[in-house]
Order: C-alpha cells, then structure tokens, then sequence
C-alpha cells in the first residue's frame, strides 16, 4: 500500500470496510465520489474499474487528475443516466444525512446496482444522546457543523436506517459500526460514530 | 527583421500547410470528389513512436488556423489559441497538434470556391453535399500523410465535437481518447429549423444565383448577413446577450422611430454580418448546415446510440456548458448515456457558464484545468 492510500483509509475509516466489500474486477459506481480518491484506491488494489458522479465543479477536477471516470451530475435529480443493474456495486459514503429525495436515490442504487455500501455518521452514538440530552445539537468528528450552517438534512440512528431498509424491502446483508476507526461490536447503536452497511435485493429474513 | 511579440504560452508564427490527394474520395451522397487539397497547420513535435499526434476539428466558421499568428499577418491569432500551445492546457511540448480545414469549406481545402476540375471553373453550386462522415474520411487521408497511425486525442466542440466522435466510429482504431465538447448526438427540429432560415436567407437572395454566383462576380451578401446573424443569435444566451447589451439605445437618448439602429444589440448584430459576409462563402454555409441536419449516427441503428456508439474504442471526456441552448447539456448527457450503456469509458464534466453555445471557446479555469488534467494523463 502506498502512502497516499494509507493516508486516505487512515483519514475515511468507512472505506476500510467499503473496500473490504467491493470484489475484485467489480464494476463499482460512487455517488458523491468527491475527489475520486476511493475509487483510484478500488482501481489500484481491487482492479475494479469505477465511475464516480460529483456535483462539486473543483472536485470534478481533482477526478480527472486522480485520472478516474467522473460524471459530474445532481444526484438529487436520481440515477436515470444508468441502467438497471448496470453497476456491481453502487457506493454512498457518508453523503446520505445530506441527500434530499433519499428514498428515491436509495431505491435507484439498487435498481442500478446488484448491491450497495451506504455509509452515514450514527446520530444515535453516545456522545451524540449526551449532547442532546444537556440541551445541544451534536457536533462533533462526524458531525462537525452547527445547526444553522450543516448541509446534513437526513440524520439517522442505525435502528433508523435498518427500519428504513426493512420498508424498502432491501437485504442487509453486512454492517460495520466504527468508532475511531476500530469495529464496534457491542451496542453499536450506541458506541458506533459510524455506520457502514452492505445491501443486497430481498427482505433481510 | 524583429518577429512580433507574442505573449508567453504562444505558438508563435506558424505556417499554414496544403496536402493535395490525388485519389478520388467516395462521398456519402454517392457524388465522388475527384481530387482535393486539406489546408492545415502543425503545433509542436511528431514523436518517434508517433504517439503524441492531437487532431483539431473546428466548428461552422473557424479554419485550420488553431494556434499562434502568421508572420504577414500577425494580428491573426489561431482560434483556440488560448487552448493550444507551450505550457497550455494542450500543450505543446508534449503533443504535436494537428489543426485541418474540412472540406467544403472556404479556407484554403477544396471547396466550391475551388476550382472544377472537369470545367476549370469554380465548383459553385456543383460541389458535392458533404457529411461529417466525409470530413472524417478525408482527415483519415491527410492523417496517413502526416505518418499518423492512431491519434492520442481527437478534439473538437459543436460541430467539431461531431468529428471528433466520428471518428471514434468510423476509424475506432485510430483513435485513443476522444474530446466531445458542446455536443449533440443529433440536431433537434428547432436546431434544423434555425439552419432553414440561414439557408433560405442565401437562396432567396437575388445575388445567389442558383449558386453560380462566382460567374456574375457578386456574392449573396444579405443572406449571408441575415444566416450569421440568426446563428449568432443561437450561440450566445439570453443572458449573456442582456449582460452585454441590455437594452442600451445606440448613440441616441430615446427612440428613434424608425428602423434605423436604436439598440446596440442591433448594431452587434448587423457587425457581426457584415464582418461574415465579407470572408465567408455561401456555398459553404448551406453545406455546413446540411452536414449539421443530416449527422445522426444513431440512424443506421434504429435510433439506438448505444449501438452506434459500441463500436468506438476510445475513451470520452465529454464536456457541456449550462447555458448552451443550442446544443443543451441535456444533449450530451444523451451521448454520456449512451455511452455508459454501451460500457465504453467516459468522463462527464458540465461547465457552469453564461456564455451559451460559444462558452467553448473561453477561457475557463475549470474547464481549462480539466482539460489541462485529462491531456497529462494521457500516456504517450
């Protein structure tokens, strides 16, 4: 591993797992891919080829020096540019608290995607309830705005996320809570800062 | 004798080149050119392994001209020059930039100013309609003069952006990375509804002269006024157009009523076709548009891009403006779509401008740094 790509899963602990998941030579699509740096990452360990959608214009940029295929498109205005099933893999890292129309991008990367990773800050992590509970909006790694300039307008719990799948009929078919980068396996609604979930089509049994 | 000063990242003077072909060229009216000249200018070095060639396709009034300024003419700068040269977003020292006229034009390759071989008189209303196919075709030709086996880019926007994705089909083989700027797929009804009036502005004008006008020693100055001021309209955005005019009165305080110039937008307009009318040939702009109209690769595949465009072997930075009604972005999303599902290698980059169709032409940091990025990683 070369620097550059230890300084990147050292900096995002959510793409560890994500990279984990992604399968060798996977076709991989990244929603909100920023500057493409998990995507030229998934190319260079996985051989994975990738596409990333951006909106960010500087961004977009970054993507072409990063020499990966980038698509500089709304995903407010959905997937309609992709086919179904046209993707292995269909990435979302901690951009959904800041989606809109969630319901319907979630149930595009399905549709374009054989399966999804969807990473989001756990708005249920203790720290978080604490701040609540002492009369404050949570601000903290993972959140790091205040409640007047936060582009996040869909925060969740993992509890919340996992009901929201349930509705629409999706498979849970992995989940990671993170906390300082290391797996949390007791109480991860409440010890985990970061969710990281792999779905699949089908209801979880 | 001093050269002129040139700012810095100029090509400097070049020289503008002729290749003549001998062997008839097969057009896809069925018409057959017998022989033809391609005007054309080179930027920077051919290197050894022949890897480093960029191919320049220019749009309905530019020329072969691309970069730099003539020692005789040194006021005339090339018209991406702000794209193409040492140091620049295509740059030079590394690629050896190929800029060509197509032909049909009236810039120095074969046209209908050109000379007839079969009556030495010029071609006028007797040259062949030709299609970007036979642009493309022709290029090929001069591509193999010039030692070109595969070039490292194609690049071209509007009309030249409908070249250089022509060539992916047509030669998929020759072509490594394709630059697909302010494009579409296909021209729309209202796109061939603008083209009708231009032409028909030429037509109708009594100097046409079934477009033999070169015998009678005129040209059909006021139709080619009235079809450049009806394109010109199309490549600027309202926007653009209000930013820069408004409706600022010309040299008056109120209303002249009468039909005079009041408005500066009238003033621009009318400059604008007189400026045109003085060098271009109207034979030319009805070829031009008819090559526009008929362009649809996807036609031979039942309307089905994806189809036509699987063919290609290149990979694609395709590149839209927001305020570009002419061609919309929605246009090329089109070819990035289809693209897409034809699992060819695509980059997608929407360029936020006021400037409408000709936004292609400025200098944008964020369209010149993605340009800029998309050229270094490309491996010579």
């Amino acid at each position: 591993m070369t620097a550059a790509q230890q300084a990147l899963l050292a900096a995002r602990p959510d793409l560890v797992a994500i990279a984990r998941w992604v399968a060798s030579g996977a076709r991989v699509l990244d929603l909100g891919c920023g500057d493409g740096a998990l995507l030229k990452y998934l190319w260079q360990a996985k051989q994975a080829p990738g596409y990333g959608v951006e909106i960010d214009a500087a961004h977009v940029v970054e993507c072409v020096r990063n020499d990966v295929n980038v698509l500089q498109m709304n995903l407010e205005d959905g997937l309609a540019t992709f086919g179904d099933r046209s993707f292995d893999c269909v990435i979302l890292s901690e951009t959904l608290q800041a989606i809109h129309h969630t319901e319907q991008l979630m149930r595009d990367m399905l549709r374009v995607g054989r399966e999804a990773i969807v990473s989001f800050p756990n708005f249920g992590y203790w720290p978080a309830r604490l701040q609540v509970a002492f009369g404050h909006m949570p601000v903290s790694q993972e959140l790091p705005y205040q409640w007047y300039d936060t582009p996040n307008v869909h925060l969740c719990t993992l509890q919340d996320f996992e009901d929201f799948c349930r509705r629409l009929g999706f498979r849970i078919l992995e989940r990671v809570a993170l906390d300082r980068g290391r797996s949390v396996g007791l109480l991860p609604n409440l010890l985990g800062s970061l969710a990281v979930y792999r779905l699949g089509h089908g209801l979880t049994p | 004798m001093n050269a002129p000063q040139l700012p810095p990242g100029s090509v400097g003077l070049v020289e503008a080149k002729k290749a003549a072909f001998a062997d008839p060229l097969q057009l896809t009216s069925g018409a057959v050119l017998p022989q033809f000249e391609i005007a054309y200018e080179t930027y920077g070095k051919l290197n050894a392994a022949r890897s480093n060639a960029v191919l320049v396709c220019h749009a309905l009034n530019a020329s072969h001209h691309v970069a730099g300024s003539y020692a005789d003419d040194p006021a005339n700068i090339g018209w991406w020059d702000n794209l193409v040269g040492p140091g620049k977003p295509l740059d030079t020292n590394r690629f050896f930039v190929v800029g060509n006229n197509y032909i049909g034009s009236c810039f120095g390759s074969t046209g209908p100013a050109s000379p007839n071989p079969a009556t030495g008189k010029p071609w006028g209303a007797d040259f062949p309609v030709v299609t970007v196919e036979d642009w493309v075709a022709a290029q090929a030709r001069l591509a193999d003069r010039l030692g070109i086996e595969r070039f490292a880019a194609l690049i071209g926007g509007s009309l030249g952006a409908m070249q250089a994705l022509q060539w992916t089909l047509s030669f998929p083989q020759r072509v490594r990375h394709a630059v697909v700027i302010a494009a579409t797929p296909r021209l729309s009804a209202q796109n061939i509804a603008f083209n009708e009036v231009a032409r028909q502005a030429i037509m109708t004008d009594p100097d046409f002269h079934g477009g033999h006008y070169y015998d009678h020693g005129v040209v059909p100055r006021r139709g080619l006024r009235i079809a450049r001021m009806i394109g010109h309209i199309t490549y600027l955005s309202d926007d653009a157009m209000m930013e820069k005019f408004g409706r600022v009165l010309r040299g008056k305080s109120g209303p002249g009523f009468g039909f005079d110039i009041d408005f500066e937008i009238e003033s621009y307009l009318r400059h604008q076709g007189d400026k045109f009318a003085s060098y271009f040939d109207a034979n030319t702009y009805l070829r031009i548009t008819k090559a526009l109209d008929y362009y649809d690769p996807a036609a031979e595949f039942g309307g089905d891009l994806a189809a036509a465009l699987a063919r290609a072997r290149a990979a694609f930075l395709v590149i839209s403006f927001t305020s570009d009604w002419r061609f919309a972005s929605a246009r090329s999303r089109e070819i990035v779509k289809a693209l897409l599902e034809a699992r060819r290698i695509v980059s997608y980059i929407e360029v936020n401008a006021t400037q409408g169709h000709d936004a292609f032409l400025m200098d944008d940091a964020r369209y010149h740094g993605a340009l800029r990025a998309y050229f270094e990683n490309i491996a010579l």
